[in-house]
């Protein structure tokens, strides 16, 4: 839903009539062709953007089945019972530790994987696709993998008893107190070779005149890198980030393939509670949709508009362009 | 052959074979379907129901010259919370389609999507007895049921045997010592797909079933009032049986069918005794095993009397599937309903062993011997409860559910599951 937070393209930066022309023609024309270029993707972006928005936020004021008319309005009552209940504060309290979580260690450890395939490396390039496989394959498979991997008759407990360290063995995603650490674990493993594929694009635009101009005033490899790629590689950070965090926010398809939000919701998410809870009530699933959304909306807003705020100068703002 | 011969030839084939598979009250419309195409929505998605089906399909159209019969099986839950409600919402209804009973067929009826069966199946209604009656609503029929069966404990008598159980658990102290016997060779006495909610929710209603008296039953659904102290006792019932720890080992993650590690795959692979399960439960263990068939040390016996218990022990709890017709559907589509209904069709149904046809008259077609003996154990229920969710309505099972499960998982408690069901009752 965050698609939203794209606007249309803006009208402001199109090139002047030429003066040579009349002005009232050219201005014509180039009426003419912004409805021509911007009419096909406003409509499509109306229609199927912010007009499901406008229709969720409707229903969710009314108790309603899904079957026959809209009647029983009901004002913010569906709100209110999502927030009265554990379950759904339990889920978004879960997408927001996967959002810390993600932001805390898989970053880190995508720079320093990207920096290690940065450097001249027997096999890199093996590795990088290594790195990069988890990412592309499909998220179903992945999740039924993990599934039967860390089920308790599973490969990894088999493992385990084999090295003779079976104490360690135990039923990984039915244990309620684990198993949001081990969906996490999951979501590193699938994601990390995407956010290193991002990182190791930033690397490349790090002009190398500045490492080598640091290597001759006698700047260690580390001091290199904390000093000079570090901050030139910060908008592919911050962008990262953003992604990561809309992508924890709305986590959905990893969760419903491996545990369906269990073992008692210690894996729910609010996307997960969203279907659960919505089935039979799309009144009440709208509610939570809504809710979703807003969250959604409010972080990207507010990252856009501190952390990002130099990167999308101007882009975003007309007059932000300090 | 002239044309308007061949019609009438084929409205006699039609009649007669009309006649012959015993559909009174449809002959006279029988040859006259020109250009009407019926769509049909079922849930099988293998043989050999969705072959039967097709091969239904094909006779009424020979029946019915000029019928076309466009038959489609889907995947169940996705027919139920996704195709159906939006096909009924766009105006575009299947004119025949599975409609689960209690409060689904509830909220499709009121809704005004479903025709009134009452006056043309009045016939098939009187036949079939009390398993229409979930089907109901305000007095008028919506629906008949294709198969109807109770829950009930699939078990591995090899395994029993194995345990030194003789005999099958006649009241809940006998289960809870098979339990322990069991754990004693090392197999998980019983299987359940908490993971997917509704299995460890169908424990509770059992529980529930046995704490409550007929009348609780009977009264609180329609009224939606949980007030009874009875609601609290099942869930008590099932922490003391939890505290016996009889469940596979992380039950909170196994689904309920689908591959080796589901509670159908731990009863496939005689890790697991025993499964608390409805009647398809030897198709869908069936379908796990190498040969892809229901093994024959496969068993099934009632769920056990608890002693003290307020409940008449002779409640069982069960369900079923459905045919309903689109309020707009044409005739055929009733006389298409009609055919489904009647004992040759059901009886094929039978002997395929896809579950307890709902027509008494095609029973005898039953051959698996553990679909005889739920077969048997309907005949015997004073009365057949719905399953809770099922009977209580689509918005109630997952908050239902997920109150259980979290007994099952040791953060709820008997209070919450009641809790839950209020809150949900008073969002309705």
């Amino acid at each position: 839903m965050t698609q939203t937070l794209t606007p249309p393209p803006a009208v402001a930066s199109l090139p002047a009539a030429p003066a040579a022309r009349p002005r009232r023609r050219g201005q014509l024309r180039a009426r003419l062709e912004i409805a021509l270029f911007t009419g096909p993707a406003l409509l499509v972006f109306l229609g199927f953007v912010i007009l499901p928005i406008v229709l969720a936020a409707f229903y969710s004021f009314f108790n309603w089945n899904g079957l026959g008319p809209l009647e029983r309005f009901i004002g913010f009552d569906n709100y209110a019972r999502a927030l009265g209940d554990p379950v759904f504060l339990t889920a978004i309290r879960n997408n927001f530790t996967i959002v810390g979580l993600s932001l805390v260690i898989q970053g880190p450890l995508a720079i320093a994987v990207a920096l290690l395939l940065n450097r001249k490396l027997r096999g890199r390039s093996v590795f990088r696709a290594l790195i990069f496989v988890p990412y592309v394959l499909a998220e179903v498979i992945a999740g039924l993998s993990w599934k039967l991997l860390l089920s308790p008759r599973g490969g990894i407990n088999a493992v385990l008893e084999s090295v003779g360290l079976g104490d360690l063995a135990q039923p990984w995603l039915a244990n309620p107190d684990i198993a949001l650490g081990v969906m996490f674990v999951i979501l590193t493993w699938k994601y990390v070779g995407f956010a290193t594929l991002l990182m190791l694009a930033g690397l490349q635009g790090v002009p190398q005149e500045l490492q080598e101009a640091a290597a001759i005033d006698g700047a260690s490899w580390w001091q290199t890198q904390w000093r000079i790629t570090l901050p030139l590689l910060a908008p592919t950070i911050r962008i990262w980030a953003f992604l990561s965090i809309i992508g924890s926010l709305q986590l959905f398809d990893m969760v419903w393939v491996t545990t369906k939000g269990g073992p008692v919701g210690a894996t729910n998410t609010m996307a997960v509670y969203m279907l659960q809870n919505g089935q039979g009530a799309p009144g009440y699933g709208s509610a939570i949709a809504v809710i979703l959304f807003v969250i959604s909306l409010i972080v990207a807003l507010v990252f856009q508009r501190t952390i990002m705020r130099r990167d999308l100068a101007g882009a975003l703002t007309t007059s932000g362009g300090r | 052959m002239n044309k308007s011969r061949t019609t009438r030839l084929g409205a006699l084939v039609a009649a007669s074979t009309v006649a012959f598979l015993g559909l009174a009250g449809c002959t006279g419309t029988g040859g006259d379907g020109d250009g009407i195409t019926l769509t049909w929505w079922h849930n099988a998605t293998s043989d050999p129901q969705q072959g039967i089906y097709e091969d239904v399909a094909a006779e009424f159209e020979e029946a019915h010259p000029g019928v076309t019969v466009e038959v489609t099986g889907y995947q169940n839950e996705d027919l139920q919370r996704t195709l159906i409600p939006n096909a009924l919402q766009s105006g575009d209804a299947p004119d025949v389609f599975q409609v689960w009973p209690g409060g689904e067929v509830r909220a499709q009826a009121e809704a005004g999507y479903l025709k009134d069966l009452t006056e043309p199946l009045a016939d098939e209604i009187a036949a079939y007895g009390g398993v229409v009656k979930p089907w109901e609503v305000d007095g008028k029929q919506y629906g008949i049921p294709f198969s109807f069966g109770v829950t009930g404990i699939w078990y591995n008598t090899e395994l029993f045997e194995q345990a030194g159980i003789e005999g099958t658990p006649e009241t809940l102290p006998e289960l809870v010592d098979a339990v322990a016997a069991l754990k004693e060779i090392g197999v998980a006495p019983i299987a359940v797909g908490a993971g997917d909610l509704w299995p460890a929710g169908h424990w509770w209603y059992q529980f529930a079933l046995n704490a409550c008296s007929t009348e609780t039953l009977q009264a609180a659904i329609p009224d939606l009032d949980f007030d009874d102290p009875c609601w609290v006792e099942a869930g008590e019932l099932l922490e003391d049986f939890l505290a016996e720890e009889p469940f596979n080992e992380g039950f909170l993650a196994t689904p309920a069918q689908t591959g080796a590690d589901s509670s159908n795959g731990l009863m496939a692979n005689q890790t697991a005794a025993m499964e608390f399960m409805g009647p398809w439960n030897s198709g869908t263990i069936g379908s796990l095993t190498p040969e892809g068939v229901a093994p024959e040390w496969l068993g099934w016996f009632p769920f056990p009397s608890v002693p003290d218990a307020a409940g008449d022990p002779t409640i069982t709890m069960g369900g079923g599937d459905g045919w309903g017709v689109s309020v707009d559907a044409p005739d055929e589509a009733v006389e298409l309903v009609q055919y489904l209904a009647s004992a040759d069709v059901q009886r094929r149904f039978a002997e395929a062993g896809s579950g307890i046809p709902a027509n008494p008259e095609a029973a005898d077609a039953l051959t698996d011997p553990n679909l005889q003996a739920i077969a048997a154990g309907l005949a015997g229920s004073s009365y057949v409860q719905l399953w809770l969710d099922s009977a209580l309505g689509p918005a109630f099972g997952n908050p239902l559910n997920q109150a259980i499960v979290n007994i099952f998982g040791g953060t709820g408690t008997p209070e919450d599951v009641v809790q839950a069901l209020k809150d949900t009752a008073a969002a309705q």
